[in-house]
């Protein structure tokens, strides 16, 4: 076993420290150390989107960043989207939309869908439908999941404003 | 879009007051904030982690299994293999979408003698980390001795094939016959003379069709925790679409009493069909009771779910029909070969009803084969069986229409089933809506939209499936606010805790946010059959609304007995109960209920028969690039007999996700396997599902033909919509393109090779 690295790091806005083996993903820091489950696992290689986080703002599978490129940076996961008053209006549009079905993607694709609405507060169905194409969902078909962003977007244009850990 | 031809169900008050609405899911905030916990969000402390071995050949004998080194790992806690579990006879289940044999299960669980298949589990090791089991799994030896593979359907058929399973003899229309083979079982439906039938014909077309194996790819990796706790009592945390076929599948391979198995299913991340048997449940267990009766959690990954778990048959299938000029069916005969992999089981049957369904025929033949093949243990996938028939039988259809020079819609309806025509199996229907189908079709903007532009071309599609009714229970008791708590044992994987509630919330007269839903544990209410076959929303709504009757039953004597009148005289209507002109509200006795000193529960058990198939007719636009083969779906419309949509969103996002899945199968997804029988793109890069980007808005149709077998007028809508996308999409490259696609997946690579073929003929 490997010697264990202390990462410090910030997750959903507080400090946190991290005692991480050096092969251990973000993804198994954050399920299995933080017991952050809304994180999921899907394939663990980077083509489902399940596991997406946000570090620093950018949008990544967390399968795919090592738990110790954490250190100093700022991580938002699933558990760090809604606000103080209720549900992030991406939330509220997914569940009026009717937008999950079993719900296993619906995390990666909420985080994918703020990074979207932070970087571009309008985009077209093509725009929408382009950047969530790294986020796999098998029972949808996308259809409600597309309109449940272009619906957010519509109904406040600044959603990236809306709370959240962004730094 | 919503089309309702029949205003009500049998017992049915409409206009309704919850049922047809669209309220938010009772289960919504928690799957949306990432609280919901799924299969590998259990943990338990104490908890140990497994991995699994599992075979690189696709045939080989186990000449010997070395575990020593491994248990010798520091935090190896246990290591077991198929001679920890214990000996199966024969034992015929029905998981609901299927029957199996037990001894295959348990053989398929771990390895006996053989491995059957790339990927085919033959040890596991329970450790303090994954990483510490991992690298014991690497330490187990297994000796070898390799056996040739056979992966194709009709090459498994033939005399010289190499054998598979020593003990499998063929059943031939329901006879065993004598000698080793990999046919497990021959059946067929036959009616009338079909030469007499084919001589009536002016056109006949009679084309080959293969289809590759596929995934069901719910995104969620198979995930089980056990307990194998120190009194004997085994407790099972898994994500499965049935918690009981779970627990009986685990007592029997274990040689337990059903009463020492609980199984706790989790939120469930997809399904499809293919979390319906075991496959981890039964190991974790033996893990545990080795492992010193600490709980023990495996996971696979999206390899092994890949190599070992799911897939649906590949298929050999050749279809003959007529037809006169004038569009009528004279005759239809129809073979079906389909891969079962390892263990008998495939879909053909449900195939073999699926295929000539939709029509009229006087004159037919259907035979249809399960063949064992060396791939992983084919399981239920979305009407199993369905979409490669329709596959072949509306590409024949379409050619047909296009022969004569008819509409495709014109020529279905020429020949379409309806109330009181046999099915081509032999059942007669009940009322059905597929005229309504294809009425609202040809009726729909987009039928009648024109398609302009080069390498462009419109498909329809129709499609059948059976549904099903199973059993269903459920317990519910009222709360002193008038609140109702729902007991239920059917798994939630697209909506179901609400439409349930909808039924119980339209029965009680009461509102739908006064219903709370709970999916609990196999101890904790009676039998469920799973969540499967279409039927959820149709007969766990069925137990609601008996269970919702009984409460208001109740609800009538408490009433009386506070009002101090008989209870014959008292009635109840929009919440309020009363009797010659005294009155009480529902929600003043249900705070009056403790003080009364008479809790009002009650509960309630079904098993409807009369499940009311569904029919779906399809359109879509494609264009086909020439240069590349790449085929992109421009436009898409499913329309559905759905009986009465309860939530028309989920409804919607059914069929949505039937086409999805269908478009896949149709255009990308396909196991791809070298000569020697390995899996070679087992990973979401590889085996390619459809992205956002990849697929339109799928418009959708529902159409309300009450189901006269269901209080509300509920059909099963989940499977219906994956069985005519294939068909669709290929008739409409044939518009096209001019060529007539007979392989799935209907891939770039295909696609250029038809259109070269073209060009030289």
């Amino acid at each position: 076993m490997a010697d264990r690295v202390i990462v410090n790091t910030s997750i959903n806005g507080e400090e946190a420290t991290l005692l991480c083996e050096p092969r251990q993903t973000l993804l198994e820091v954050l399920r299995e150390g933080l017991r952050l489950t809304g994180t999921k696992e899907g394939c663990s290689n980077g083509n489902c989107g399940a596991c997406n986080v946000l570090l620093d703002g950018v949008l990544v599978n967390s399968c795919l960043v090592l738990a110790v490129e954490a250190e100093g940076r700022s991580v938002t996961t699933i558990e760090g989207i809604a606000l103080p008053e209720g549900l992030h209006p991406l939330q509220q549009k997914f569940l009026e939309h009717a937008a999950l079905q079993c719900g296993i993607c619906t995390p990666g694709f909420i985080i994918s869908a703020k990074a979207l609405l932070e970087e571009n507060p309008s985009p077209t169905e093509e725009e929408v439908r382009f950047w969530l194409a790294g986020n796999l969902c098998r029972c949808t078909g996308y259809d409600k999941i597309v309109r449940a962003v272009l619906d957010t977007a519509e109904a406040a244009p600044s959603v990236g404003s809306f709370g959240g850990e962004t730094p | 879009m919503t089309l309702t031809r029949d205003k009500k169900g049998v017992a049915g008050k409409a206009p309704y007051k919850v049922i047809g609405t669209r309220p938010l899911r009772p289960d919504g905030a928690d799957k949306v904030t990432g609280k919901a916990v799924y299969g590998a969000d259990v943990h338990l402390p104490a908890m140990l982690y497994g991995a699994m071995l599992r075979s690189p050949h696709a045939h080989a004998r186990i000449s010997s299994i070395d575990t020593s080194e491994a248990e010798r790992v520091p935090g190896v806690k246990a290591v077991v293999t198929a001679a920890d579990l214990p000996v199966i006879q024969d034992i015929l289940t029905d998981l609901g979408e299927g029957v199996v044999n037990l001894r295959y299960t348990s053989n398929n669980v771990l390895a006996h003698d053989k491995v059957l298949y790339h990927g085919h589990a033959v040890a596991a090791v329970a450790a303090t980390s994954t990483a510490i089991a991992e690298e014991a799994v690497k330490l187990i030896k297994v000796e070898y001795d390799l056996l040739p593979p056979v992966l194709d359907v009709l090459e498994a058929m033939k005399d010289d094939a190499p054998i598979i399973l020593e003990d499998l003899r063929t059943t031939e229309l329901g006879e065993k016959r004598e000698g080793q083979t990999n046919i497990a079982s021959h059946i067929q439906h036959r009616r009338g003379d079909l030469e007499q039938g084919f001589a009536a014909a002016d056109i006949i077309v009679e084309r080959e069709f293969r289809t590759g194996t596929v995934h069901q790819g719910y995104i969620e990796p198979h995930s089980a925790v056990g307990l194998y706790n120190d009194d004997g009592h085994v407790t099972v945390w898994c994500s499965t679409q049935g918690a009981f076929g779970i627990r009986n599948q685990v007592s029997e391979l274990l040689k337990l009493p059903v009463s020492d198995v609980t199984v706790i299913p989790t939120e469930i991340g997809g399904g499809f069909g293919g979390k319906l048997g075991v496959y981890l449940e039964p190991v974790v267990a033996l893990l545990s009771k080795k492992a010193g009766h600490r709980p023990v959690k495996m996971t696979m990954n999206r390899t092994e779910v890949l190599q070992a778990t799911g897939p649906t048959s590949a298929s050999y299938i050749r279809v003959k029909m007529g037809a006169t000029r004038d569009g009528k069916l004279t005759a239809a005969e129809a073979y079906l070969a389909y891969d079962a992999g390892a263990f008998p089981g495939s879909p053909v049957g449900s195939a073999a009803v699926v295929i000539l369904a939709p029509y009229k025929l006087d004159h037919l033949l259907i035979d249809g084969y399960d063949v064992i093949v060396n791939k992983p243990r084919s399981a239920a996938y979305r009407a199993p069986g369905g979409t490669n028939a329709a596959y072949a039988s509306e590409a024949v259809i379409d050619e047909l229409a296009k022969i004569i020079g008819m509409d495709p819609l014109e020529f279905r309806l020429k020949n379409a089933v309806t109330e009181g025509d046999r099915r081509a199996d032999g059942p007669v229907y009940a009322r059905i809506g597929f005229v309504e189908t294809l009425h609202a079709a040809q009726e729909h903007p987009h039928y009648r939209a024109p398609l302009e532009g080069k390498h462009r071309g419109r498909g329809v599609a129709s499609g059948f499936w059976n549904n099903w009714g199973g059993r269903s229970s459920v317990s519910a008791s009222i709360n002193p606010d008038g609140s109702v708590n729902l007991l239920e044992g059917s798994p939630d994987i697209g909506g179901t805790r609400a439409s349930i509630a909808m039924q119980l919330a339209e029965t009680m007269e009461i509102a739908y946010e006064d219903v709370h839903p709970r999916v609990v544990d196999t101890d904790s209410v009676g039998y469920n059959d799973a969540t499967g076959g279409s039927r959820t929303t149709f007969g766990t709504g069925w137990a609601a609304y008996e269970v919702g009757l009984k409460l208001i039953d109740e609800m009538k004597r408490q009433a009386a007995d506070l009002l101090e009148v008989d209870l014959e005289s008292i009635a109840y209507e929009n919440g309020i109960f009363s009797s010659n002109g005294d009155s009480l509200g529902f929600k003043e006795i249900a705070e009056r209920i403790d003080e009364s000193g008479h809790p009002v529960v009650a509960s309630a058990s079904v098993h409807p028969e009369e499940f009311g198939p569904g029919f779906g007719t399809h359109i879509v636009d494609v264009e086909v690039d020439p240069e590349t083969g790449k085929v992109e779906i421009l436009r898409y419309t499913a329309v559905q007999d759905v009986g009465k949509a309860i939530h028309p969103s989920y409804v919607e996002g059914q069929l949505h996700g039937g086409v999805a899945q269908g478009v896949g199968w149709a255009l990308n997804e396909e196991y791809v396997y070298d000569d020697e029988g390995h899996l070679l793109n087992a990973s979401f890069l590889d085996y390619r599902i459809p992205t956002a980007l990849d697929l339109p808005m799928i418009d959708t149709v529902l159409v309300e033909v009450a189901n006269p077998g269901h209080p509300f007028g509920v059909r099963g809508v989940g499977e219906t919509p994956i069985v005519p996308p294939a068909g669709a999409v290929a008739n409409a490259i044939y518009d096209a393109i001019g060529v007539r696609m007979t392989t799935l997946p209907m891939s770039p690579g295909t696609i250029l090779e038809a259109l070269w073929a073209q060009e030289e003929s």
